[in-house]
């Protein structure tokens, strides 16, 4: 099965979009899952909400808050554009930044969870054994919410590789810029005899999909191991 | 060192109000299940911030709520051993000892501390080094916490009830261990436990804790002879503690004799140097009396002395003071026999001691 260049553009700017987005993500996720899990302050509640807003909302509506703050003449967009030249609207950025915040509630979710998990008496023992705060945070915590995180970023990634609503609303459909496999796939199901191109983009997909489903699992089996001895 | 602790702290109906001193040496913190042992190391380490308090280690106040002083507990170089061990699974055994080392001397660059190997080797635990902590059997885990909290170079080792979760082969395993880091390493430790074999055989001073407030300080001997605190330090198992030194062995027959103010007590054969001095707890409900030196008996163990106090209680028991040349001894007796033998303080009377009953669980060692 050889690919048209058309096709194979999509499928690294597909690859490239979903692990900019993750991997760009992945410091925010962890900083507001330890929030989340590890502290009480007032507005928690708001914050679990916003986290997960992306996941309830319709991703059409996702993408339109993003063309509204982080466009041309967006909230954030304008300011980021002349202090930083970062510009999201039209760009494959934006489709990692569509991307990372369709992505972030599964990747908040997953961590959070596996560092609730942590048995808070770890903790107080590192403690009195001298360890700073942010020291037993990255020398108990974190290592131990190690399986979750995997989870967290397997999840995210193939959000991301799979996310069609939030990307084609704020940064459109530009084949070489914004055109990721999703909207690869919508576009050729739209023209006449576009159906072997599209089955044959849903079946690297599905291959994508599956060999991070069993790359994750493999190296979750490994770190259990090593970290429960 | 001495260790100020006064403090109070309310927590679910619940109020805590204790206030003590510790001498160096090892102090037990006895009391039963709820009486506020945990919550007051846990404060003392700093894992809990209490109500109001002052708590110092030789003049440093750790927390004072009055002059708004907290410690965090990472900066009070205080050890702890949990009751539940609490090693890092994700760490070998290795890692685990060196974890509060490397704190320890990131923070003061003493050399003077123990060192890794003497703590290895005191603890045996050196072919454990490359095992991973859920690999190891609750005793194994148990030392290894005990080399953690060590090497963390502290000035203060809390032990909260290390021994409760083991069974009673494994407690005989460590026990010695705890004999030798309180001898050998001069350290001043604080046990929290509700056993009085463990309480008889480490502590140097008792403070006795119950429903959050402490009812008596002092040492095992001074404590376990008092009458009035018989109620907390647990009927079945309370007795009074002396102290003996070991004279000589009876090869042929397998046992030890020692001897204290009271007399000379035959015991199951004790593996001890002669002359070696230790403690011997005789719990009340194993002593005979009679008026009468007793001929033709099967216990070996006859002690001479006077009743001293009688103290009843809402049963059927009595419970009996003896004045042995100097030492206290307990009996528990019937109301019956005592009305039968006319017991009353001066009265001259015999101790009747089965040696049988002074088994492992009563015999301690005193530095």
């Amino acid at each position: 099965m050889t690919l048209t260049p058309e096709e194979l553009t999509a499928v690294l700017l597909s690859l490239k979009v979903a692990f900019v987005a993750t991997l760009g993500s992945l410091p925010f996720g962890v900083a507001i899952a330890w929030l989340l899990a590890r502290k009480d302050f007032p507005g928690k509640a708001l914050l679990d909400a916003l986290v997960h807003l992306p996941l309830i909302i319709p991703p059409v509506v996702t993408g339109y808050l993003l063309l509204l703050l982080f466009g041309r003449r967006g909230l954030f967009g304008g300011f980021l554009a002349e202090t930083f030249g970062i510009v999201f609207a039209f760009r494959w950025t934006g489709a990692a930044l569509a991307c990372a915040v369709m992505g972030f509630p599964l990747l908040v979710r997953a961590i959070r969870l596996s560092m609730e998990a942590v048995d808070p008496k770890l903790e107080a023992a590192a403690k009195t054994l001298g360890a700073p705060p942010a020291l037993v945070f990255l020398t108990v915590t974190l290592p131990l919410s190690l399986p979750g995180l995997l989870a967290g970023l397997v999840l995210s990634f193939a959000r991301a590789f799979g996310e069609f609503g939030a990307t084609i609303t704020f940064v459109s459909n530009i084949p070489g810029e914004t055109q990721t496999l999703p909207t690869a796939i919508y576009s050729f199901i739209q023209v006449p005899g576009g159906d072997a191109m599209a089955l044959r983009l849903t079946v690297i997909s599905i291959a994508v999909a599956a060999v991070a489903l069993v790359c994750s699992e493999l190296l979750a089996r490994r770190m259990s191991k090593r970290l429960l001895g | 060192m001495t260790l100020e602790v006064d403090l109070a702290h309310d927590f679910g109906g619940f109020r805590l109000d204790a206030r003590f001193a510790c001498a160096p040496g090892l102090t037990a913190l006895f009391g039963r299940s709820g009486a506020g042992k945990t919550t007051l190391v846990n404060a003392i380490a700093g894992l809990l911030r209490p109500d109001r308090a002052r708590i110092a280690i030789n003049g440093r106040a750790l927390v004072d709520t009055q002059a708004g002083i907290f410690m965090p507990p990472h900066r009070r170089r205080i050890g702890y051993v949990f009751q539940d061990g609490r090693l890092l699974p994700h760490f070998s055994v290795r890692a685990n000892l060196l974890y509060g080392r490397f704190f320890a001397g990131a923070a003061s660059g003493r050399a003077d501390a123990i060192g890794f190997d003497h703590v290895v080797d005191l603890l045996g635990i050196r072919h454990l080094l490359a095992r991973r902590p859920g690999t190891l059997s609750g005793g194994e885990k148990q030392r290894v916490a005990i080399g953690r909290a060590l090497l963390s170079r502290p000035e203060l080792l809390l032990m909260d009830e290390p021994l409760a979760a083991l069974d009673a082969a494994r407690k005989e395993e460590i026990l010695p261990y705890l004999e030798r880091l309180r001898d050998e390493l001069k350290l001043p430790i604080v046990y929290v436990s509700h056993a009085i074999p463990e309480v008889t055989r480490l502590a140097d001073t008792v403070v006795l804790l119950s429903e959050g407030q402490v009812q008596a300080v002092g040492s095992v001997p001074a404590l376990t002879g008092r009458l009035d605190l018989f109620p907390l330090t647990g009927r079945y198992e309370a007795g009074a503690v002396l102290t003996a030194t070991l004279v000589r062995q009876e090869e042929d027959w397998g046992l030890s004799l020692l001897r204290c103010n009271a007399g000379d007590i035959l015991v199951p054969r004790l593996e001890r140097p002669i002359g070696s001095s230790l403690r011997i707890r005789i719990r009340a409900r194993d002593v005979t009396l009679a008026l009468t030196p007793p001929a033709e008996t099967s216990a070996l163990n006859i002690l001479a002395g006077t009743v001293s106090e009688l103290k009843t209680g809402d049963g059927p028991q009595i419970e009996v003071r003896l004045d042995c040349n100097g030492d206290a001894l307990l009996a528990r007796i019937t109301r019956l026999s005592a009305a039968r033998l006319a017991l009353a303080p001066g009265k001259p009377v015999y101790a009747m001691i089965k040696t049988v009953a002074l088994d492992g669980g009563s015999l301690g060692r005193p530095r």
